[in-house]
């Protein structure tokens, strides 16, 4: 086969999978778009936010708390260990590692966590439902089925992963100033002081941003997955890992562009 | 009253449904009957919008049902109860909630007022005092049972049942069978069943459209139905253990 043929059986496959890319992210914006329409009965779905803010919050703290407090006591000793120079003074450190767990890791690794446990959990509760017949049971009862099963878990979402995100600042710099004394590179107080002196408000809304972002991008890629389930049991499965995958790609696509934009 | 006007439905180019015209009536009991894969449960769904006719129209008593905006075809669909293949319960909610689910959505009852109706539907279908299990605990039969129960907790006018007795035991499946016909005389509603079973036709029948190949192969009475001279008819009678 020649040069051309090849040249455009691969414009073709780019094309294809262009056009396959485009109508799904088409479908994703109308998936949004219809879950909003006036609530059949408001009291149901704010009961499902809370619950949903239980399932998603609570749920998800403990693995947070670890993962928070190990990324900051790990960034310290990391952090120290390639600062080795006599000019640099102690805080130096403390202030480099709780710039970056607000900027970057606290906010970006808890949501890449998250959109593996509460996305993969979305994906499969909505898709059972899908492929059980209930999704069609909710709509043949006159209900929006989409609004109903997903914007509670979104409206959660926004609220509870920007929480969670908080709570990993906060403790990733506990476990900062844990590795520092455990290993004697700088006390708490210049731990703090560090931190303090380079702290901006900006930095902390930088984060909250982030945290809102990948908790729209977790909870609605991850129903639009679970919703969009066609077949059986399989099936879920792998809209589940999809939900997964493509919420981290996201992410970190999201990420770079927020970097680009913000800072 | 529901009627189709010359319904069609093709998937990726192969026409399944291949212009079905026919009504049901109010206070009867409407039977669809055919082999399986001709085309009755995509004819139902259409029915109801949860796959779109590719051509053609349903009306619900002069409602064109096909060509409503999604907030008016919500309105219609309070009206309707389903009964679907595999029960559709949802699993993670009680029987007392399942039931309950509409009049918590659609109602301004209070909780006791929903209780009340709860266990009244629950007492038609014979499946009283189950309020607290889940779907996952009860039998098939129940599963089906509760799924009337939900289907009628709303005061609805249309009632569609795909494959109601559908692997169930002979027993549980007259039963089924009965409840469905009182409940269509008692709240004069529009019944629509789809079966392949002939049991059922000649215990509750009323009307009887058969399809065939996505055609409307025969439509009558069920006691004409042994007169047919319809040969696909007789072949379908014939060839299901009834005779
Ligand atoms: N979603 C779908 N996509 C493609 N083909 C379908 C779909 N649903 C049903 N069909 C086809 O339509 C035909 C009729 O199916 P169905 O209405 O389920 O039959 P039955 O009379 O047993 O209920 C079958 O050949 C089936 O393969
Ligand atoms: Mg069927």
């Amino acid at each position: 086969m020649d040069y051309l043929t090849w040249a455009s059986k691969i414009d073709v496959c780019i094309f294809t999978a262009e056009m396959t890319f485009f109508t799904h992210f088409g479908s994703y914006l109308l998936f949004i778009k219809g879950m909003f329409s006036k609530p059949e009965k408001l009291s149901v779905y704010i009961d499902r936010t809370i619950t949903e803010m239980n399932n998603i919050g609570v749920g998800s703290l403990s693995i947070v708390v670890i993962i928070a407090i190990f990324q900051g006591a790990v960034t310290t000793l990391q952090i120290a260990y390639q600062l080795i120079s006599p000019l640099i003074s102690k805080p130096v450190i403390g202030s480099i590692v709780s710039d970056s767990s607000m900027l970057e890791l606290a906010p970006t690794i808890t949501c890449l966590v998250l959109a593996g446990k509460v996305g993969s959990h979305i994906a499969s509760e909505i898709g059972t439902m899908r492929v059980s017949e209930q999704i069609d049971a909710l709509e043949v009862m006159g209900i929006n089925s989409s609004g109903y099963l997903a914007l509670p878990k979104i409206i959660a979402g926004l609220i509870m992963i920007p929480a969670l995100v908080i709570i990993s600042i906060f403790l990733s710099n506990v476990g900062g100033i844990i590795a520092g004394e455990a290993s004697g590179i700088l006390t708490s107080q210049e731990y703090l002081q560090g931190a303090r002196e380079s702290f901006l408000p900006y930095n902390l809304f930088f984060a909250l941003v982030k945290a809102v972002t990948y908790a729209f991008i977790i909870t609605t890629v991850s129903s639009f997955q679970g919703y969009t389930t066609n077949g059986g049991a399989l099936e879920v499965g792998a809209s589940s890992t999809k939900a997964v995958v493509y919420s981290a790609v996201a992410i970190l696509f999201s990420d770079y562009l927020l970097a680009q934009l913000m800072l | 009253m529901i009627e189709l006007k010359d319904v069609r439905k093709s998937f990726n180019g192969e026409e399944v449904l291949k212009g079905i015209s026919t009504k049901f009536e109010t206070g009867k009991v409407n039977l669809v009957i055919g082999s399986s894969g001709h085309g009755k449960s995509v004819m139902m769904k259409c029915m109801v919008g949860l796959l779109t006719p590719t051509s053609g129209n349903v009306f619900y008593d002069d409602r064109d049902f096909t060509n409503l905006e999604y907030s008016k075809v919500r309105e219609v669909r309070k009206e309707i109860g389903m009964l679907f293949q595999g029960t559709a319960l949802f699993d993670s909610l009680t029987i007392e909630e399942n039931v309950e689910f509409t009049l918590k959505m659609f109602t301004k009852m209070s909780k006791a007022e929903r209780r009340d109706r709860v266990d009244f539907c629950l007492e038609q279908v014979d499946m009283p005092g189950i309020n607290d299990k889940y779907p996952s605990e009860i039998s098939g039969g129940m599963q089906k049972r509760v799924g009337i129960a939900r289907a009628i907790a709303l005061d609805i006018k249309y009632l569609l049942c795909d494959e109601p007795n559908s692997g169930l035991d002979p027993v549980t499946s007259r039963l089924i069978d009965e409840l469905l016909q009182s409940i269509t005389e008692e709240f004069n509603i529009t019944t629509i069943i789809n079966t392949h079973d002939m049991k059922t036709v000649f215990d509750i029948g009323d009307d009887v459209i058969f399809i065939y190949q996505g055609y409307n192969g025969w439509t009558g009475k069920v006691k004409d139905i042994k007169h047919s001279d319809n040969e696909t008819l007789k072949r379908f009678i014939q060839a299901s253990q009834f005779d």
